[in-house]
């Protein structure tokens, strides 16, 4: 333990907590960017055309089963090659797609999971009232099908959170790209990374601890005013993203 | 380098999407460059499916012992499990994968012995501390009734569990497990940060040494993790049917 220095610690913990705001701030991105996305592979799993619907879910099963890293690498080196879409994008644009795709596919269950939950009584009752199809979704079933999937997307911002250093390797500088940098510099790496992951730690248990509590809360009252019949949520491929 | 090849001009078509002659050439390249891309990843199949298995061996080993000890009457051992879960689930893998590479050696003056263990090491503990949740939540799941049935038969506490308790709780980690394991299979494509030669290392060194073969490279590392990972998906999806097979919902 004599190998520990607080000298470099102390010297090395203002450098490093520089990034933190680039990794925050990417991570809110990609967040918001799997959270508009997941729609998208929500809805296009909806459409009842039986080639579409296998298409699109073994789309979906190919973005979660490979890995992220390699999904950035391609994102970042590849896509500028790919012949008339091809473009260049900075490290931070290719960092919020490739995250915010590879999570929107997570999400999109999420999604799904809630819209299930959506008693058949409701989808009957905005037929039987006449609803068009924009207003079905917006006034009757996403309402009551988002709230209860909160304490899940909150849980995956939280996952997103601990994902998000992979952008270094792509050279986003956020504190992991920080600490190495500074680790290269003087030789130090052990002060550096404990500093990384005491903050990736003190940011996100408590973040963690809010979820359950919120999840808890949650699940009172949708338990409460739930009526017979509607399903408890269940999320198909939980846990955590690499 | 790629063949010069004169192909037909397919008209207005062309111009609308405003193809030219380079669109094909790139498309040439794309395809062209697959034969030598192709053999030079399956050299990395091993390295990737060695840390994927020692990973999934350690990770269920720790995952194990780990939610049992948090269910222990021991107050100690259940907060020290409690403190790894905790530290190995907040902080990323990432970091912890550099932490135990680079940190480890300086803070006590030892070396892990290699990067394989290294790699190994930081993806079964970090699962491990995730997928001990599980097996600790499965046990806690099983209904009371069990637990008092087996009492009333004057079966001890080590009985209990090995044949009551845990056989209906590892039905309910299956489904689970199968998820992780394809999250592992996604985590060990890390191990090439740390200078293991897997597939995605060496389709780093072709695109470095060959930037326009990046789209061929990368797309076709994605096959290779798609391809290992398909029969751990249908292994899941029979995990899941056995542990709904004979259970009431």
């Amino acid at each position: 333990m004599n190998n520990w220095n607080w000298d470099i610690f102390f010297d090395a913990f203002p450098i490093v907590i520089q990034g933190l705001g680039i990794t925050i701030g990417l991570t809110f991105a990609c967040y918001i960017f799997a959270l508009v996305f997941g729609f998208v592979w929500t809805f296009l799993r909806r459409i009842p055309y039986k080639p579409i619907n296998w298409i699109v879910t073994w789309v979906m099963e190919f973005i979660r089963s490979t890995p992220p890293l390699v999904q950035l690498f391609f994102i970042f080196y590849a896509l500028p090659m790919v012949p008339v879409v091809g473009v260049a994008l900075d490290p931070f644009t290719s960092a919020v797609l490739g995250l915010g795709v590879h999570f929107s596919t997570y999400i999109g269950e999420v999604y799904r999971s809630g819209i299930e939950g959506v008693e058949k009584g409701q989808w009957e009752a905005s037929k039987a009232l006449n609803f068009s199809t924009t207003k079905k979704w917006t006034k009757i079933i996403l309402p009551q099908a988002i709230p209860p999937t909160i304490p899940m997307l909150g849980n995956y911002l939280i996952i997103m959170f601990k994902e998000v250093p992979l952008a270094s390797t792509i050279g986003v500088v956020g504190i992991l790209q920080m600490a190495n940098d500074y680790g290269a510099q003087h030789w130090r790496y052990l002060e550096p990374l404990t500093i990384v992951a005491i903050l990736f730690l003190v940011l996100s248990y408590p973040s963690a601890i809010l979820v359950s509590k919120l999840e808890k809360k949650m699940n009172r009252r949708f338990d409460k005013k739930a009526p017979t019949g509607s399903k408890p949520l269940k999320e198909e491929g939980k846990g955590a993203v690499m | 380098m790629t063949p010069r090849v004169r192909l037909p001009h397919p008209g207005g078509l062309t111009l609308f999407l405003m193809l030219d002659q380079s669109f094909y050439k790139g498309v040439i390249i794309i395809f062209s460059t697959i034969g030598e891309v192709f053999p030079v990843l399956l050299k990395g199949i091993e390295i990737t499916i060695v840390v994927l298995v020692l990973s999934a061996i350690f990770g269920y080993l720790f995952a194990f012992i780990a939610g049992l000890c948090r269910l222990s009457n021991n107050l100690i051992l259940r907060k020290f499990t409690g403190f790894y879960v905790e530290v190995f689930r907040g902080t990323s893998l990432i970091v912890q994968l550099f932490w135990l590479y680079y940190a480890i050696p300086m803070l006590f003056g030892f070396d892990l012995g290699s990067n394989l263990l290294a790699g190994v090491l930081a993806i079964a503990l970090n699962y491990g501390a995730y997928m001990s949740e599980i097996v600790r939540g499965s046990i806690l799941s099983v209904a009371k009734g069990q637990t008092e049935a087996a009492t009333a038969l004057n079966m001890s506490r080590f009985q209990r569990m090995r044949f009551v308790i845990f056989p209906q709780a590892v039905r309910m980690m299956l489904p689970e497990f199968g998820n992780y394991l394809i999250q592992m299979l996604k985590a060990t494509s890390l191990v090439s940060l740390i200078g293991m030669t897997d597939i995605l290392y060496h389709g780093n060194i072709l695109r470095s040494s060959d930037l326009s073969a990046a789209p061929t490279v990368y797309f076709l590392v994605l096959v290779f993790y798609f391809i290992i990972a398909l029969p751990l998906i249908f292994l899941t999806r029979k995990m899941e049917d056995i542990s709904k097979k004979g259970v009431a919902s």
